[in-house]
Parts: structure tokens; sequence; C-alpha cells
């Protein structure tokens, strides 16, 4: 406003407005207020954190925990080798399951009725059972089944093995696994498929594209941006369901944990030893799932993506050198500034 | 009822003869018969729920008819007739057919996950086999034609209503149609982002495209259309030139219709 407003203007002005007479922060100035000091949070976070460190005491400073064990355990080779082969079951098991959590998703989506059938009963019974009992059976399987066949009619082809042969321990793992999470992940790829709007099926049909190529080209790579983060979830959650592989002794991370503690009774040190290779692995698998996930927002949103920890710790660290720059606002302030880096740009 | 100038010897683009179409129980459209001959705009007014859209849709075998017979350009819609029997046609026959029908929509239907180019070019590379280097010529003439040549490498979220759907309309162009259809290509946009798409749209039928539109903008049925036809409960009330029509209506319906609209 440039004219002086008249009374019955100035008591109608909103907020926003700034006028010559008004007595402070007309030219926008910042505000510069006491803040109101929160005085219970402060006795909050000093009971938990004493408490907190009450808790790590007993841990650490405890008589009964052989830390020098613990270390000496953490990078034994049978220890590092049951490590290799949790990562391997995880792997290989996901592998399996995302294959078939598609199939049975587009089956499930069938307008054939035996096909949609199939899938509901696949997805009903393997996860409606407990994945410890599903670990069991497959590897008792030889008990139903004791020989496997494999034939083509008409010619010589033939072939049969002992059931126990062909279904080792870690076969069966692998397939217990592989099998049960395929059923939820199912529903997840379902979930995700049907999160696409219907006007993209029809846009693309209406472009002579056949059925198949709509749902390659259109609709799944939509659909992965639904799919990918409980997806990522649920391969954290396979490393640690690997451990239940350890009833028939599979030799992974659990089994080897177990199996040592077995022999030199220190139980809490080996499960220590297992629950810190557990958590480095999750950990790197959630910073893995951070950037994926960061990868399929693109072209989701119109806005920036946002910063990764190490653009925002290189933004801070700028920020504080940077000469007549304000270090208030440097360490963990993640100001509009936070994504100007993005590109690398140098501020 | 073809009040239409064009020569009536010519096989018409859509000859529809008495379409009828139900969902469950109820029956949206209940007898429709409409000729759209060759090069002519023919508008289809009407509330909502009268079965315009379902109409469209049947046009382009997106909806199965139940009864009547639907001509695209001479071939029946989704059959095959031999000695009197209709055979379905196989899924690759219809994709064959929509593939030379474009149809534009309200809620424009972009593909997100790719740009404005890549929109063009997807269906002519891996419906005709088309290949990319002439494909992509095709897509910037006519995004050019659409006014948003600089908006080649643009995702749909960073383009305005209006230039997604310009962008879809250049979308349907690129499979080079026969026919195209449009489903209230303008109901979703801002008032003041309309024109361009009706500007896109008018350009289209100076060229002599064969248009069947859905529409609200009684302005462009009266500039633009050769026929228009006003739906009510899934038949046609009222149909003629635009004028006709649209100034003189003799029908109660479309009397009230039009009071409400105009």
């Amino acid at each position: 406003m440039t004219h002086a407003p008249s009374t019955a203007e100035s008591e109608l002005r909103t907020p926003g407005d700034s006028s010559p007479d008004a007595p402070h922060g007309a030219s926008g100035e910042a505000i510069r207020a006491v803040p109101v000091r929160h005085y219970w949070r402060w006795v909050g976070a000093i009971a938990a954190l004493l408490l907190a460190a009450a808790v790590i005491r007993l841990f650490v400073l405890s008589p009964n925990i052989d830390w020098d064990a613990v270390r000496e355990f953490l990078t034994v080779h049978r220890i590092l080798a049951g490590l290799r082969l949790t990562i391997i079951y995880t792997i290989l098991s996901m592998a399996l399951a995302i294959f078939l959590a598609v199939l049975m998703a587009v089956m499930r989506m069938s307008v054939n009725p035996v096909l949609s059938t199939i899938s509901w009963l696949y997805i009903w019974l393997f996860r409606g059972t407990p994945a410890l009992l599903q670990i069991l059976f497959w590897f008792n399987i030889g008990l139903v089944i004791p020989k496997l066949w494999i034939g083509i009619p008409f010619t010589d082809f033939f072939l049969e093995a002992d059931t126990n042969r062909v279904i080792t321990t870690s076969v069966a793992a692998v397939l217990a696994l592989g099998v049960c999470e395929g059923a939820y992940l199912a529903e997840i790829v379902r979930a995700g498929i049907q999160s696409v709007e219907f006007g993209q099926t029809e846009a693309a049909l209406a472009l002579g594209m056949k059925r198949s190529l709509a749902f390659r080209r259109i609709i799944l790579p939509q659909a992965m941006r639904a799919i990918i983060p409980p997806t990522g979830n649920e391969f954290i959650g396979m490393l640690k369901t690997t451990s239940l592989v350890s009833v028939i002794a599979a030799r992974e991370l659990m089994t080897e944990a177990q199996n040592i503690a077995a022999q030199n009774f220190l139980t809490i040190e080996l499960l220590i030893v297992a629950a810190s290779w557990y958590l480095l692995v999750t950990t790197v698998m959630t910073v893995g799932q951070f950037y994926i996930e960061r990868y399929y927002a693109r072209g989701s949103s119109n806005r920036d993506l946002p910063p990764t920890p190490i653009q925002r710790m290189r933004t801070s660290f700028r920020r504080l050198l940077a000469p007549g720059g304000r270090p208030a606002g440097g360490l963990g302030a993640t100001g509009p500034g936070g994504v100007d880096t993005i590109g690398g740009r140098p501020s | 009822m073809n009040s239409t100038a064009e020569t009536r010897s010519a096989i018409p683009m859509v000859d529809a003869q008495s379409v009828h179409k139900r969902f469950g129980r109820l029956e949206v459209l209940k007898g429709i018969t409409m000729t759209v001959p060759a090069g002519a705009v023919v508008c289809l007014i009407g509330p909502s729920g009268s079965g315009k859209s379902t109409f469209l849709r049947c046009i382009n075998h997106l909806e199965k008819i139940d009864a009547g017979r639907l001509y695209v350009d001479g071939e029946l819609v989704g059959y095959r007739e031999k000695n009197e029997t209709l055979y379905e046609l196989k899924d690759k026959e219809v994709c064959n057919k929509r593939a030379e029908i474009g149809m534009v929509f309200q809620q424009f239907n972009l593909f997100p996950h790719f740009t404005a180019m890549q929109n063009l070019i997807e269906s002519p590379i891996r419906v005709k086999g088309e290949t990319k280097a002439a494909a992509t010529e095709r897509a910037r003439e006519l995004l050019a034609q659409v006014g948003l040549e600089e908006k080649a490498d643009s995702y749909p979220r960073q383009l305005s209503g209006g230039q997604q759907q310009r962008v879809a309309i250049a979308r349907a162009l690129a499979m080079d149609p026969k026919l195209m259809l449009f489903d209230e290509p303008t109901s979703a946009l801002d008032p003041e982002l309309v024109g361009d798409v009706l500007a896109v749209m008018k350009g289209l039928a100076e060229q002599g495209m064969t248009m069947v539109v859905v529409t609200h903008e009684m302005g462009f049925a009266r500039e633009v259309a050769d026929a228009v036809y006003f739906m009510d409960g899934g038949v046609i009330v009222e149909s003629g030139r635009p004028v006709a029509v649209l100034n003189n209506p003799q029908h109660e319906r479309t009397q009230l219709f039009l009071s409400k609209v105009l």
C-alpha cells in the first residue's frame, strides 16, 4: 500500500499488509522474540537419558558378559561363513518371492477364474500358516514324496532322484522362505498395480496397445513406485527371518552362533555377535532403500527431491565455513539451501 | 436425420444403427442411430448420465454393445459378420482397429512416467512398428502443431492442464487416426485454458479430420460442428444443424437443458 490508509481501512488490514504508520516490523524486518522455554521437555529428556545410560551400563559393565569373547567371535571364520549364507539365502529367497509374487498378482487379477482361484489359494495357504512350520515341512517333504522324477512323454528322457538328495537343507530353506514371502509380496504387487488409475489402461488400449504391452510399458512402471518401498521393507524382514532356518541347521548366521554357544556356553556373547551382524547388514540395506526410493520418486512429483544425508552434511559444512555465514543455522539445519546443492552447484 | 452436407453415397465414418448398451440392469443406451460422414464434425450434448460418453467408448470398442449394429468406416466394430453369424474379433484385430481411432479423455490420461515426447512416440513405435527416428520427427511436427514444441522433454506434471490436453491430442494424432473421439476434452480445465484446446480442435476440424465430440462448449458446437445431437436418458432427443438445435430447439427437454447451460 502506498497511500496512507484511513482509520476504517487500517482496521481491516490483513496481517500480511504493512503500512507506513505501523509501529514495528514495517519494513519486513525479521522477528526477534524471546522463545518460550519448555522446562518439562528438559526434565523428560534428562530422565530418559539417565534411564538409557543405566540400561547400557548394566550390560557394558556386567561381569556376566565377556566382551573380549564378543570381540573375538565377531570375526571368527564360522560366523563370517554363516553371515555369507544368511545373505545368500536372503537374496535367493527374495528373488524367488518376487518372481512368484508378480506371477500370482497377475493371475489374481486375471479374468480366468481358474487362474485367479489358484492364486487365491496360494496366498491363503502360505500366508495363513507359520513360516517356521513351512520350513519344517519343506525340509521333511521327502517323507511325503520319496522320489522326484521328471520326464518328457514319448521320449527316452527321464530323470529320477531321491527327494532328500534334491531338497537339501539349503534348497529347503530357500524354497520355504521364498514361497512363504511370495504370498505376502503378491499382495503388495497387486495393491501396487491396482493403485495405477484405470484411465491409464484405457488410454493405452485406445492407442491400440495390447493388454500385455500396456501392462509392461504403462502399468507396471507406475506400479513400481508403490511396490518398491514395502518390498525394501520385506527384504530387511527377510534377512532376519532367515534366522528361522536354524531349526533345520542350515548353517547360516543364527545356526552358527548357536552351535558355537553350545560348545563354549557363551550364549549371550554369541547372541550379541549375531545381533551385531544383523544390525550392521540391515543398516546398510536401509541406506540402500533410501536411495532406491529416491530414484523411483523421480517424475512422480514436481517438487525437488529430498537431499541425501551426504548432501545435507555437505551443505551444513559449507555454511559453517562460509565467510560471514551464520553458524547458528549450521549443524542439522535443512533450510531451502539444502536443496540448492543437489546438482553439486558451488554456492 | 443426417443433415450434413456431405455426399450420401460415400461410406460414412461412423454408422450406428439402434445401438443398445446396458450395465447390469441399467440400460444406458436405448437405441442410438446416428451417421457421421467422413470429414464431418459432430457434437454430442446433453446432461451427464445421458449416455454420451458411453456411446463414444462403444465406437472404439472400449465398451461392447448389446444390441444393434455399429460400423466404423464400413466395418463392424468388434465383430465379423459371416452368414448372418457374428464372430468376436481377436484381441489383435480389435487393437489394430483401435489404433486407427484417436481418443482424447476428460482427464487427459497422459502417461506420467514418460515425457511429452515419449508419450507421443510410444505407440507409433510399439504398435505400428515405426522407427524411433521417424516417430520422433513426426512427434516434433505434432507438438509444434499444438503449440508445445518446446515442451517435448517435460513430464506431464510439469505442464498445465491445457498443455497436457494438447499433448494428449498430439499423442492421439501421432497414430494417424482416421477418426478422432473427444470425451469432454475441456471439462477438467480452468476456464482460461479452455480456449487453447478448442483452438487446436478447431484447426483439426479445418484440416478435414472426422471428429465426434462430447462437449458442454456450446460456442464450439455452434462454430465448428456440422451436426449437433442432443442426448438424454440414453436416446437421441433432437439432432440437426447447430443453429437449428441450439438456437431453436423443438423439444422441451432440449429447451430445458439449453436454458441451463447457455
